[in-house]
């Protein structure tokens, strides 16, 4: 069996494992698995940056146009549904992502990382001045229907679990592919010599700009998701703290997989949420904690654990 | 290898432990006789707002929940917890932003099983977790948040707010500067750059301006959020020469822009209404120039009336804290004893616990006594309350801080009527002779 089809099944299992478990699941528990999926996507997106050697610190500004594209989408364009709120989110950011990438996409490093900072940090300032959209208390968002179900009944209030859980199997999927064809393949000989990739006759810089797009998209989608499962939109989604939390996912995860997003996102949701239960006052020390034992142990994000046992295995 | 297998026993354990320590110590034994009531108290504990807002909330439920645990509380409050029930607080940090705070929202409803949930300083987040509580069907009581959007923009069923919206604090400035202060025509704002301060100002502003036609603004400067630094913005202050100054700003912001401001004469030359201003009156004594306009977001801390509920309420803080209550201290006894108030009513004489609907049909508006004085439940269908606020001048004698002209401004005459919005209310009703 080819990788990709292994991953591809791998995770075609665990769709149908969530989809199975979702009644199963206390609901609390089920909106926390939606936001880790949520934020989950937008760290994929970082994956794929960081194999092609860029960390950004601004994701959060296509987070934020994902989140506010639905919330617009519900309240200006009257979509009821979520299905159209999330893709009009992720093709709202994938356009922003088009137009930045122009110039994003020369650039590099702490360059690279710093300029994509000042953008979300510009979307934020905007927001917070933008008294039409509730400044810095923001707005609610809310779907009435999710794939034509109504959420008040009893299978249509999965229906923002399920759909999370379904963009997040497109996006996997998709990058996992994506990865193994041979424009993907460029990604680490991008991070790896540049020059010797331009030699080879691919145009770098078209690679980055793609690159920057297809995150940006994930990302939008996953701020949307967010939007719609937390009922609300507010700036804060494109501060650069909620970038740092982005970048905080990526490694904790590490980049070996497209899985490893999903369960460092899932472990850090767990972690803060039961740090915040029983340390409300230092729940940040614990957070802070975990992350440094796994730079220290797991210098290769927590994904390295399964992959060093397979290689053991093996 | 062998460090791998390491690592991966070492996670495991960990994973483990908190996977499954967490519900041993979630399910504490119960109490012996009666079951707790238990309520989630959500507020700051870290972060800026925590100092100022969230600790003296935080302080004011934990000596407030134990003394009425104890049985001691006066008059109408002397029943044993909530009817006879022994209150259990469980408490959660506000900070994180909104997406945190509806995920620990659920957390506390869907996993603690809380009885009902008191929290909420940021608006942003009370606007957040009001669609929550419903979809949740708790009972919510919003205890310091200021925005007016929640109950003019939607109707609830499990979500009561004990405090006044915000629209009451400039409203009664506006009022009491038209009326000390006759000559008073310039005016000027300084406020921070996010959705209080903008509301803030922007009420001010208008009520000015009906209240007084000819009023003209100088400057309004908006410098962001926790910005320290208010030396280019002094500037900009004084040089249009206002009469008056308004200021929503509050905690550290407000302690440094008072601090800047006095030693160059800006607060001297302009009148300085500080809208918040009681919280820093505590440190900063010996600052604050004499005949600036002071408020407290209602009839809290110095303007708290001299009866038996606050006298008790302070004595009981002091006794703990030293420091005396401010007045988030004062919006959480709101909150508890209201919903004290309403959960002795719906059980009446009978000895079983009321269920929620009872509680929440009791507390539609009710009125209740708090140490500041009667709270009603007026606006928003009885589920949002409305209060008197009070507005004075400082005056420093003998190092003391003290307050002179105070004026009172009944509940009715700051707050708009049921059904109608705030924004409409004030350019409308404000017009004097009405």
């Amino acid at each position: 069996m080819s990788p990709a089809r292994r991953t591809a099944l791998g995770l075609a299992a665990t769709l149908l494992l969530a989809g199975i478990a979702a009644p199963l699941l206390p609901r609390w528990a089920g909106f926390l698995v939606t936001i880790a999926i949520a934020k989950a996507l937008v760290a994929l997106g970082l994956l794929l940056l960081m194999r092609t050697g860029l960390v950004s610190f601004g994701q959060g500004l296509y987070f934020a146009i994902g989140a506010y594209a639905a919330g617009v989408g519900a309240d200006a364009l009257e979509f009821t549904d979520a299905v159209p709120m999330v893709l009009l989110g992720a093709a709202a950011a994938g356009l922003v992502a088009l137009v930045l990438g122009l110039l994003l996409a020369r650039y590099r490093t702490i360059f690279f990382a710093m300029l994509s900072l000042a953008f979300s940090m510009i979307l934020y300032g905007l927001l917070v001045q933008s008294s039409a959209l509730g400044s810095t208390d923001g707005f609610n968002v809310a779907a009435r229907t999710v794939f034509g179900l109504d959420v008040a009944s009893p299978v249509g209030r999965f229906g923002v679990y399920g759909l999370a859980a379904l963009v997040a199997f497109v996006g996997a999927v998709g990058i996992d592919r994506y990865l193994r064809s041979h424009l993907g393949r460029l990604a680490p000989a991008i991070r790896d010599n540049e020059l010797r990739v331009e030699y080879m006759g691919a145009s770098v810089r078209n690679v980055v700009h793609l690159h920057l797009v297809m995150a940006a998209v994930l990302a939008g989608a996953g701020g949307a998701l967010t939007a719609l499962a937390v009922g609300h939109v507010d700036p804060e989604t494109a501060y650069w703290t909620t970038s740092g939390e982005f970048v905080f996912v990526a490694i904790l995860s590490g980049t070996s997989s497209v899985a490893a997003p999903f369960a460092g996102a899932l472990i850090l949701e767990l972690l803060r949420s039961f740090a915040y239960e029983h340390a409300p006052n230092t729940w940040q020390l614990v957070v802070g904690s975990v992350m440094l034992a796994v730079i220290l142990f797991l210098p290769e994000g927590l994904w390295s654990v399964f992959r060093k046992r397979r290689r053991a295995a093996a | 290898m062998n460090t791998s297998r390491t690592a991966l026993s070492r996670w495991s354990c960990a994973l483990s432990l908190l996977l499954f320590a967490s519900p041993v110590f979630a399910q504490a034994p119960a109490a012996a006789e009666q079951k707790p009531f238990k309520l989630g108290v959500v507020t700051f504990l870290s972060g800026a707002a925590a100092g100022p807002f969230g600790v003296p909330a935080r302080n004011g439920a934990e000596v407030l929940v134990e003394a009425l645990n104890g049985a001691k509380g006066p008059g109408a409050y002397a029943k044993k917890g909530l009817g006879g029930r022994p209150i259990e607080l469980v408490f959660i940090d506000e900070a994180g932003g909104t997406t945190k705070q509806v995920s620990e929202y659920r957390e506390i409803v869907q996993r603690q099983n809380v009885d009902a949930v008191i929290g909420y300083i940021s608006s942003g987040d009370c606007l957040a977790v009001a669609p929550v509580a419903e979809e949740l069907k708790k009972l919510t009581i919003l205890f310091d948040c200021g925005t007016p959007r929640i109950f003019e923009d939607g109707s609830y069923k499990y979500l009561f707010r004990t405090t006044a919206p915000s629209t009451m604090d400039n409203v009664a400035a506006a009022l009491y500067v038209t009326e000390m202060l006759p000559g008073a025509r310039k005016i000027a704002g300084i406020n921070q750059n996010y959705a209080w301060g903008q509301d803030s100002w922007a009420d001010f502003e208008e009520s000015m301006k009906v209240l007084r036609p000819a009023t003209e603004v100088t400057t309004s400067q908006m410098p962001k959020l926790g910005a320290g630094q208010y030396g280019a913005e002094i500037s900009a202050l004084m040089a249009g020469r206002p009469d008056v100054i308004h200021s929503s700003f509050w905690g550290g912001d407000l302690d440094a822009f008072v601090l800047q401001a006095v030693p160059r004469g800006a607060l001297k030359k302009s009148t300085a209404v500080l809208t918040c201003g009681e919280t820093a009156t505590h440190k900063l004594a010996g600052q604050i120039p004499d005949g600036t306009i002071i408020g407290a977001r209602g009839p809290h801390g110095a303007y708290a009336p001299d009866i038996e509920l606050n006298r008790w309420f302070r004595t009981i803080y002091q006794d703990r804290f030293v420091l005396s209550p401010n007045y988030p201290a004062y919006h959480m006894a709101q909150a508890i004893l209201g919903l004290k108030t309403a959960y002795e009513r719906a059980q009446g004489a009978s000895a079983v616990a009321p269920s929620q609907d009872q509680v929440i049909a009791a507390f539609e508006g009710i009125s209740f006594e708090t140490p500041s004085g009667t709270i009603k439940m007026a606006l928003g269908k009885g589920h949002q309350a409305i209060e008197e606020t009070v507005y004075g001048r400082a005056k420093t004698v003998g190092g003391k801080l003290t307050f002179v002209n105070v004026k009172r401004y009944p509940a009715g005459k700051v707050n708009p009527p049921d059904g109608v919005k705030s924004a409409d209310w004030i350019k409308t009703a404000l017009k004097p002779g009405k």
